[in-house]
């Protein structure tokens, strides 16, 4: 099964990302898993020095903005192709 | 094949650009028109300059935050947080406090994400100073604060809100790393792993104008109804409230003025639009700009949640003299304010 990682403190952005990044699982209709990660040293230690960050099975797709929510769809589709 | 998207891009630009330019030109005969011809208000009337304020101040201004916003999304795409620490990093101090109060207008920056970017500085060898300087600048010198001085208080006012808030930025970082407070840094600061760090995103010009689109969708539709707001105060109380309410205890004459607006700010958050209500009511009334721009820099530039996410890698004698040096620094601004105009 695919991880998909939102990195964030948890201000209203990571909540945004979270909640597109679960959409996009649904409408794509693939297999993962969607973890919410506030620790910073979790989000430094994947190489995110700006929040929210996008991570799917390790790599990171967005960081330090909020795209669009078919950006989101097509960043998640594309990294698990 | 790449030749044309570019293209159809370059040209969506340009008649976007003419677009904007033409309805600009065309603001203030259709406010006058609306107020005098249709809505038959009297030019002589309070509520007829009242109501013409409010027509052509409200889509000026939006016209404006439109196109800045747009044209400084882009020019974040420039820039990345990734970018900025290696170009600071290992800087020394001075010019590296100028580089960073510089950097942090147009390096893209959330508060909530000061944690993560104040450990990858400090990682990054950028001296702890140097990190303040681009923690003050990001949040206060940005372009919604300067696009609504410049609509509402002419160029002036806005120029010195930049050119006084990078020398805040620049002067209160310096202040601090002079300080050497290093050890009032959380000690895990120093120890924590960080990954790859890699930014190259490789972005395409039809990219960069898709995420100045973004920003004006993001920025104008959070802050708009904050815009509207303040004109509709600024054009009621025009004219109908006596311009000196205000000017016994914020006008020039009470200098301790200043220093109360900027503690009253301190603890408070909002951004530039945020404020600007508050602002419109202040000056109208008869506040000095001075006193009033230094409220708007301490509720913009510190704020008690900020303060918090940052006691997370800060100590809280650390965290204090942030307050102190960035408080004294907007409070000198609001006196040199006061004297300038």
């Amino acid at each position: 099964m695919a991880k998909i990682e939102v990195l964030g403190p948890g201000c209203a952005n990571c909540q945004r990302l979270e909640a597109m990044a679960r959409q996009a699982v649904a409408d794509l209709g693939v297999e993962a898993e969607v973890e919410k990660v506030t620790d910073v040293k979790e989000i430094m230690a994947r190489g995110v020095m700006a929040t929210p960050g996008l991570v799917v099975n390790g790599k990171v797709v967005s960081k330090g903005r909020v795209p669009s929510a078919s950006e989101v769809k097509s960043l998640i589709a594309g990294a698990l192709a | 094949m790449m030749r044309q998207p570019t293209l159809r891009l370059w040209a969506g630009m340009a008649v976007a650009a003419l677009a904007w330019v033409g309805a600009y030109v065309i603001l203030h005969p259709i406010a006058d028109a609306l107020t005098y011809d249709l809505f038959h208000l009297s030019r002589d009337s309070h509520l007829g300059s009242a109501v013409e304020f409010f027509l052509y101040d409200t889509p000026k201004v939006l016209l404006l935050l439109t196109g800045i916003v747009f044209l400084m999304g882009i020019v974040r795409t420039f820039f990345s947080p990734e970018s900025t620490r290696r170009l600071l990093g290992g800087r020394r101090e001075g010019v590296g406090n100028v580089a960073a109060a510089g950097l942090g207008v147009v390096t893209p920056f959330c508060s909530c994400s000061a944690v993560p970017l104040f450990i990858g500085f400090v990682e990054a060898g950028v001296p702890l100073g140097v990190t303040f300087s681009f923690l003050i600048s990001a949040p206060m010198v940005n372009e919604v604060a300067v696009v609504l001085l410049f609509g509402l208080f002419g160029w002036k006012t806005a120029a010195l809100y930049v050119g006084l808030g990078l020398a805040i930025a620049i002067t209160a970082g310096w202040v601090i790393g002079r300080l050497h407070m290093e050890r009032h840094v959380e000690p895990f600061v120093y120890e924590i792993a960080v990954g790859q760090l890699d930014s190259a995103e490789g972005l395409t010009w039809s990219d960069r104008a898709a995420r100045g689109i973004q920003a004006v969708r993001d920025i104008v539709g959070r802050v708009w109804p904050f815009v509207v707001a303040g004109i509709a105060v600024g054009a009621a109380i025009h004219g109908y409230v006596p311009e000196d309410t205000m000017a016994g205890i914020m006008g020039e004459g009470a200098w301790w003025s200043v220093p109360a607006a900027v503690i009253l700010g301190v603890p408070m958050y909002s951004n530039a639009a945020g404020v600007l209500p508050v602002i419109e009511a202040l000056i109208d009334k008869g506040a000095a700009l001075g006193t009033a721009l230094a409220f708007m820099m301490s509720v913009v530039a510190l704020s008690l949640p900020e303060m918090i996410i940052l006691r997370r890698v800060l100590k809280w004698r650390l965290i204090a003299v942030f307050i102190a040096v960035v408080a004294s620094g907007i409070t000198a601004v609001g006196f040199v304010f006061n004297l300038v105009f």
